[in-house]
């Protein structure tokens, strides 16, 4: 079989006013609290080609939970698959400081507050923005680009021993070469390195990231700690001792295959920005599926790839979401929800270059438009991380 | 070739079934990194994704797969045995009882916790 790598393929996408690059061409009603939802979805109802993000969010809340709130509306109206943005608050304060962060990018930003008008008026005329912003993101057309100037996620999810074994020892290899051929690459699931911790530390490229990951980590089991708990019981879910994972240390090991070998060149934390070019990006993340994928595309990731042993089916409104398994049961019983099947590498039919071959020739499928799985199926998830009870 | 089950490393103490495996079958088993195959009477059903012992492997035996540690076992397992969580426990979650939990456990403790 000939070498198919994205390096020997034509990759399109948008180039956006500031210069990033998306690989989808959404239309965003974005809602700035949990009353404005209704709003959203009545756009996005009405107008073709528009999304809305409802959330249960954005009320009273205050401090470093408010930010991170902030962060991820935001970094969700920037992220480069976004074509332009209607946002929708009840009042305009907020409303605004949201709007000018997405803004700063250059893209087209409308913003309107539910207070002194009401849904219905609201939805009238934000409806009519979002008409021509729909109409414009149709024109739009993909021109060629790099691999170098994109922004890309990993996580697994529904994990099990395959995984380890193979998935996600594939999905390392394909990391390795996307980071060598200069794309950026988030991973995170800060309380699932648990046991290989010392491994990532390791790899950072600095001794002031190796201190600055140490601390995120140990801080993350603190606040864990905090409750008068650990998680034994939560880590590993149930799903993964179904699927034959024991502790968290096994969980821990086989997650970090995904990362490949390169270093770490950068420690964020929840939903910071990163910029094509940085290889390697750690970002401080919960563990499940929906908070870690929506915290990556606020932090600008354009395509996610997600490995899984037992079945995770997520997907996120805004990047496509490349399901990867080795596990064959679940290739079998779940075939609609996996983009990448690798039960071959698992049982040693094909090695490891040639399932990175396949992973990164779906990768540059998806980047030129092929819906994902989770795409077609409608798999939406949006899911903000909250850090503490509003006021 | 067909692979029925995979070790990490040659060096380490389970391998991961690829297959359904049943009580009885007689393995080689390779190493991902290489190194001299194992060979293993099974004694037990061991489904897809789960571990067999490549040794045996004593209560209280820190284990190692990945070349790393991955937990301690609660009760003892002969070579070709299941291991899972009925008899792996790990090191990490031991909010409460951190003095106690870089040694091996005494028996009476092991089975009472958690």
């Amino acid at each position: 079989m000939p070498r198919k790598s994205p390096s020997s393929m034509q990759l399109s996408g948008y180039r956006r006013p500031n210069g990033a690059v998306g690989v989808r061409n959404h239309v965003l009603i974005l809602p700035v609290d949990d009353l404005s939802n209704a709003a959203a979805e009545g756009v996005a109802r009405l107008i073709h080609g528009t999304t809305a993000l409802p959330h249960p969010y954005g009320r009273l809340q205050f401090g470093e939970d408010l930010e991170l709130t902030f962060r991820t509306l935001s970094g969700h109206g920037a992220n480069p698959n976004v074509h332009g943005v209607v946002v929708i608050g009840i009042e305009p304060k907020w409303t605004e400081r949201v709007a000018s962060a997405i803004a700063k990018t250059g893209k087209p930003v409308e913003t309107f507050s539910i207070e002194r008008h009401g849904d219905l008026n609201v939805i009238n005329a934000a409806s009519r923005v979002a008409y021509q912003m729909a109409q414009d993101a149709s024109e739009l057309r993909r021109e060629p680009i790099q691999v170098s100037e994109l922004v890309l996620s990993i996580k697994c999810g529904e994990s099990d021993p395959t995984l380890g074994l193979a998935g996600n020892k594939a999905q390392g290899r394909a990391v390795d070469r996307l980071v060598d051929m200069g794309a950026s690459v988030i991973f995170g699931e800060t309380s699932e390195l648990t046991g290989g911790e010392h491994l990532i530390a390791n790899r950072c490229a600095t001794p002031a990231l190796k201190r600055k990951f140490m601390q995120i980590y140990q801080d993350y089991i603190a606040m864990i700690e905090a409750q008068g708990v650990d998680l034994l019981g939560s880590q590993p879910t149930e799903g993964n001792i179904r699927g034959g994972l024991s502790t968290i240390e096994e969980k821990a090991l086989g997650n970090i295959q995904k990362t490949g070998t390169r270093p770490v060149n950068a420690v964020l934390n929840y939903a910071e920005p990163v910029k094509p070019g940085q290889g390697l990006v750690f970002m401080n993340s919960s563990s499940a599926g929906a908070e870690q994928v929506t915290l990556c595309a606020a932090g600008g990731s354009v395509l996610h790839f997600f490995t899984t042993g037992q079945g995770n089916i997520v997907g996120h409104p805004l990047i496509p979401v490349i399901k990867v398994s080795p596990n064959p049961i679940t290739c079998s019983t779940m075939s609609e929800h996996i983009d990448v099947k690798l039960p071959d590498l698992l049982v040693g039919d094909i090695n490891l270059d040639q399932a990175a071959d396949r992973i990164l020739e779906v990768f540059a499928r998806t980047v030129n438009g092929r819906l994902t799985a989770a795409e077609l199926l409608r798999h939406q998830e949006f899911v903000i991380t909250k850090l503490y009870p509003s006021a | 070739m067909a692979h029925r089950a995979l070790a990490h490393k040659s060096t380490d103490d389970v391998a991961v079934a690829v297959a359904d495996l049943k009580a009885g079958e007689e393995l080689t088993i390779q190493s991902l990194e290489g190194g001299k195959p194992h060979k293993v009477k099974l004694l037990e059903d061991i489904p897809l994704g789960h571990k067999l012992a490549l040794k045996d492997l004593p209560e209280g035996h820190v284990v190692i797969e990945y070349g790393e540690k991955v937990g301690q076992m609660t009760q003892a397992v002969p070579k070709g045995g299941y291991v899972h969580v009925h008899n792996l426990r790990t090191l990490r979650w031991n909010y409460g009882q951190k003095a106690k939990s870089a040694k091996p456990k005494a028996p009476g403790r092991a089975k009472r916790s958690r």
